[in-house]
């Protein structure tokens, strides 16, 4: 990368060749409404007062960097720190984003949200927060999803949201997202979408991303407090993207600072039964955006797979497909098993147990620690907690076991 | 070329003060080889060009009807080169205009000057593209153009006037006039500004203006049709053909083109 500030995406949403709104005409005049309303709220101290409020005082920010004492000693490479979003209220970093958003949502005037969700933590933290503004709040989640996801569907209802099977397509999250997109089609004068991952038509990967990017930016002041220095190396997990986005984005001018993107490698690149994207996938047009996709040669969406739910999306954030075309953020995917692993071992080892999203990144850090040396230092962002997986674990182990 | 075939057809209907009547199918429900009969059985109930659906995975701006539709289609091995290749077959015999209507991803992975040059070929005269708005369309405008097709563009109860304006200009063929908040599919009825909407838009361009989405009877083709040039019907048609009951599509074409008179 040659330039020394980064300063994406463009006037017209684009990151690169990336991006952009390939969305119905329905929709645009949301779009642009978003757009301002957004730009504004930015600029006002009191949007950005009450904002670092509730991340202070509700969500629970800032999260530590946990210098992970015991991991670094056992692989005996690089000093690893873990930054613990599975700290956040309700367990991962999606909250970072949904309370920004709903905030948007009450200051355009809108009273209801819909949004989409996979593995139910987007579904839980948009809950969350629409319950604490008293917004009307409908999550569309897919029927297969449903059924591996029972507690979280429970848990958004407990929160007062209305949720809402999707039957349609294959009945998981990207048909989730369009069952949403066809909600908010039909509702857009009073409803918002509150879509999240940094997916989607600009200016949601922009907005989702500055959401997100508290993480990189707590990280760098804690790195630099605990060590004077910068990491030489961040390693996140990459379904849409946002943890990773919000990790990296404060990271992107600080060239010695390595950047890694691990995508979900399901049961192996070579069986098709995966979800990544920037690693098997083609540049296409989805859920309104121009991204990296896997679809096949008639260009139809194809399913994606993963043993978590979390990274299950056949697309990717364009600024991601962005980053990897200029080199500035390598990716990489971990298997089914090679997560399942790091999974336990960090439960193990420093008594936390990870989302399975976030396994992903520990897997591929604790690869890449062999490669470096003592007096170095690896971030990964531990994007949530495992609660929400040790059925579906045990499931899993039991089956390998017998 | 194939673009004046389609503004043609449109003004002949209109000079012989008859209400324009486009019926939409999704290509390959029901097979590809019933394709050509199809759009022949359509022709011969009185419809003025056929809307000619390309299926795919995603359709976002379509209801629970065309999206079955979509589904079965795929599943039967429709893609665009087969579509494409159907429509150049029976190009000679075809005497309607056709408008494909699909999503950007499959014209993207096609090649969209492959697409627009196969379309050339194929005499397909316009084509409808419900994912890309005007901030977008350079990417297939050029393509287009250079072939001779109607890009049409669609118009939405929700856009401002200053974009309805900058549509409608920039349509080409006839304006789609989006009838309904929503995805496609069947309504009971329309929002009370739907005719003040059509109003506008006849004002703002020269070239006829559909009402699409939600019409699925007569009485709805006579009223929305009463403020504009005529209507598009899909879900209903699809519905009906996915039935089997041409008889009724029959009847529907028929009386929404003679109830719906200047």
């Amino acid at each position: 990368m040659n330039m020394t500030t980064y300063t994406k995406p463009n006037t017209a949403g684009y990151y690169g060749k990336f991006g952009g709104k390939f969305i119905p005409e329905l929709l645009m005049p949301a779009l642009i409404e978003l757009e301002k309303a957004y730009d504004e709220a930015m600029k006002d101290p009191g949007f950005i007062n009450e904002l670092n409020y509730y991340l202070h005082h509700y969500i629970g920010r800032k999260t530590p960097l946990f210098r992970a004492k015991n991991l670094s000693k056992q692989l005996g490479g690089p000093n690893i720190y873990l930054k613990r979003e599975d700290l956040n209220h309700t367990g991962a970093h999606k909250i970072n984003n949904t309370i920004g958003q709903a905030l948007l949502t009450r200051r355009m005037g809108k009273q209801k949200v819909v949004a989409e969700t996979g593995a139910g933590q987007h579904g839980v933290a948009t809950a969350t927060v629409c319950a604490l503004l008293g917004l009307e709040c409908i999550i569309f989640i897919g029927e297969e999803d449903i059924r591996r996801q029972k507690l979280n569907v429970f848990r958004m209802e407990l929160l007062g949201a209305k949720v809402k099977s999707v039957s349609q397509g294959s009945g998981t999250l990207k048909d989730a997202v369009n069952e949403a997109l066809r909600y908010w089609v039909s509702h857009v004068e009073d409803t918002h979408y509150i879509i999240g991952s940094v997916v989607g038509p600009h200016p949601f990967p922009k907005i989702v991303r500055d959401f997100q990017t508290i993480i990189g930016k707590e990280t760098k002041e804690q790195i630099l407090t605990q060590t004077n220095q910068l990491p030489n190396a961040i390693v996140a997990c990459v379904g849409g993207g946002s943890n990773a986005m919000g990790m990296f984005y404060p990271f992107l001018n600080d060239q010695q600072v390595k950047l890694y993107g691990v995508e979900a490698g399901g049961s192996g690149i070579h069986t098709k039964k995966h979800a990544a994207t920037l690693t098997d996938g083609r540049v296409g047009i989805l859920h309104g955006t121009m991204t990296n996709l896997l679809q096949d040669e008639n260009g139809q969406i194809q399913e994606a797979s993963s043993i978590s739910a979390g990274l299950d999306y056949p697309g990717v954030g364009p600024e991601h497909s962005y980053l990897r075309d200029i080199s500035r953020v390598s990716y990489t995917s971990i298997t089914d098993k090679e997560a399942l692993d790091a999974f336990q071992y960090l439960s193990k080892v420093e008594g936390i147990i990870p989302a399975l999203e976030s396994a992903h990144a520990v897997a591929f850090a604790m690869k890449l620690a062999k490669k470096m040396d003592s007096h170095s230092s690896l971030v990964i962002c531990l994007s949530g907690r495992g609660d929400k997986d040790v059925e579906q674990v045990k499931t899993a182990l039991e089956e390998r076991n017998q | 070329m194939s673009k004046q075939q389609l503004e043609d057809a449109l003004k002949r209907q209109l000079c012989a003060n008859r209400k324009i009547f486009v019926p939409y199918i999704m290509a390959g429900d029901g097979g590809l080889e019933c394709l050509a009969e199809r759009i022949h059985f359509l022709k011969e109930c009185g419809a003025t060009a056929i809307e000619l659906g390309i299926p795919f995975s995603d359709p976002v701006a379509d209801g629970p009807t065309i999206q079955a539709a979509g589904k079965r289609a795929l599943n039967n091995g429709t893609t665009l080169n087969k579509v494409l290749t159907t429509l150049q077959n029976m190009k000679e015999s075809r005497a309607i205009p056709i408008i494909l209507m699909t999503y950007l991803n499959p014209i993207y992975a096609y090649g969209i000057d492959k697409f627009a040059e196969d379309c050339n070929d194929a005499g397909v005269a316009g084509v409808i593209i419900p994912d890309l708005p005007l901030e977008e369309e350079n990417l297939v405008l050029n393509h287009l153009q250079n072939y001779g097709i109607a890009f049409i563009r669609l118009a939405a109860l929700t856009s401002s006037k200053k974009r309805l304006k900058e549509i409608a200009q920039r349509t080409e063929g006839f304006l789609y006039a989006v009838s309904v908040t929503g995805t496609t599919g069947s309504r009971s009825t329309h929002q009370n500004n739907v005719k003040d909407y059509l109003n506008q838009l006849k004002k703002m361009t020269d070239v006829p203006v559909l009402a699409g989405f939600g019409v699925s009877n007569p009485q709805q083709a006579q009223e929305l049709g009463s403020a504009c040039d005529g209507v598009i019907v899909g879900s209903k048609i699809v519905d009906l053909f996915h039935q089997g009951k041409t008889t009724e599509i029959k009847s529907l074409l028929q009386e929404s083109i003679n109830t719906a008179v200047f």
